[in-house]
C-alpha cells in the first residue's frame, strides 16, 4: 500500500499504528500512537536498546528527538485534510529533565499551518505530564517538490 | 594531531552506549573536542518506506552521539555532561543504501557550558544531508581542550 493510501487508511480507521508500523525508522524504537480522549500522542515504550547513558540509566537523547519528531509528523498528517508526508526543516529539542528507563509519552500541536509552512510545538513526559522530560519546535515544508 | 590523553577510554562510548552499540555506530575520527562516527546504512533506518529515505531521527540520534563525545573529548577530565539543546536542519535526503558520518566540533567551553557544531554527510567530504548546533551542560572540569579547536569545521 502507498504511503498516501496508508495515511488515508490510518485516519479512516482512526488508528495511526497503522503508520508506524510501516515506518521502518518508528518501529525499531517502539514508537506508537495512540488516540486518548480524541486527542492524538506519541508513545514510546522504554526499551533495553534506547539508553543513550547505561550509568544513569537514561533514553539516548537522539532517540527522544526523534520520537517528538515522529510525534509532530503524525499530529500533521492527522488534522490536516490532504494526504501527503511533511518533510521536516529543522527541529529544535530542549531537553529539560531525565529522560528514565521508562515508557514516554508526547502530545504535538500545531502552532501555525500556512500553505507551505507548519510549525508545531511538541513535549514529551513520563510520569507526570506537568514535568516535560523534552520539548521541541519544529519546522515542516507541506508543498510537493 | 596528537593523540588524544583519554583516546582509549573515549573510544569505548561507542560500545559502552547500548543504543549506538545496536545501531553499529563506528569511531572514525578522535582527536581533543572534534569527533567523526560512522553509521552504517540499515533498513531500520528507513523514514519514508516509498522513497527508502532515512528517517530524520536516525540523522538526529547519529548528531546527537557524536555531539556529545567530542564534548567529552574536549574535556580534561572527562565527566558527567546533558545536551541542554539540539537545533537540526535538514538539508538534503539521505539516500538509500547509503550510511552516515557525523562530524562533530566543541568550539568552545565554560566552566558550566559547551559550544558544539556537527553536520552530517554520506560520507567525509560529500555536502551534508544535515548540520546542527547544540550545548551541554558540563559537570566538573569545563575550560578544558575545546580552546585548541579551530571553531572553522572545515579548517580543523
Amino acid at each position: 500500500m502507498s504511503l498516501i493510501r496508508l495515511i488515508e487508511e490510518a485516519r479512516r480507521q482512526r488508528d495511526f499504528n497503522l503508520l508506524s508500523e510501516a515506518i521502518p525508522y518508528a518501529r525499531f524504537l517502539g514508537i506508537e500512537s495512540r488516540e486518548c480522549d480524541g486527542e492524538l500522542l506519541g508513545f514510546l515504550r522504554f526499551r533495553e536498546g534506547n539508553v543513550g547513558n547505561p550509568a544513569l540509566p537514561a533514553l539516548h537523547g537522539g532517540v527522544v528527538g526523534a520520537f517528538l519528531e515522529t510525534t509532530a509528523i503524525f499530529q500533521l498528517m492527522w488534522q490536516r485534510e490532504t494526504a501527503s508526508v511533511p518533510k521536516t526543516i529543522n527541529i529544535t529539542v530542549d531537553y529539560l529533565r531525565p529522560a528514565g528507563p521508562r515508557d514516554t509519552w508526547a502530545r504535538a500541536a500545531v502552532t501555525k499551518q500556512g500553505r507551505r509552512i507548519a510549525s508545531v510545538a511538541v513535549e514529551a513526559w513520563q510520569a507526570e505530564p506537568g514535568k516535560p522530560i523534552a520539548s521541541a519546535d519544529c519546522h515542516f515544508l507541506l508543498a510537493p517538490d | 594531531m596528537a593523540r588524544h590523553p583519554h583516546h582509549d577510554q573515549l573510544a569505548k562510548y561507542v560500545s559502552y552506549v547500548p543504543h549506538i552499540r545496536e545501531l553499529g555506530v563506528q569511531l572514525l575520527r578522535l582527536e581533543r573536542g572534534l569527533c567523526e562516527l560512522g553509521m552504517p546504512w540499515r533498513e531500520e533506518l528507513i523514514g519514508n518506506p516509498e522513497t527508502g529515505g532515512l528517517h530524520g531521527g536516525a540523522v538526529t540520534t547519529l548528531i546527537d552521539s557524536a555531539c556529545g563525545l567530542c564534548v567529552l573529548a574536549a574535556m580534561d577530565d572527562p565527566g558527567p555532561i546533558a545536551t541542554l539543546d539540539l537545533r537540526i536542519d535538514y538539508l538534503r535526503r539521505g539516500d538509500p543504501p547509503r550510511g552516515l558520518v557525523a562530524e562533530a566540533v566543541c568550539y568552545h567551553m565554560t566552566r558550566h557550558i559547551a559550544f558544539v557544531r556537527s553536520s552530517a554527510s554520506h560520507s567525509t567530504g560529500e555536502p551534508p544531508v544535515a548540520t546542527a548546533q547544540a550545548s551541554f551542560i558540563v559537570k566538573g572540569s569545563g575550560g578544558g581542550l575545546a580552546a585548541d579547536v579551530s571553531p572553522d569545521m572545515d579548517a580543523s
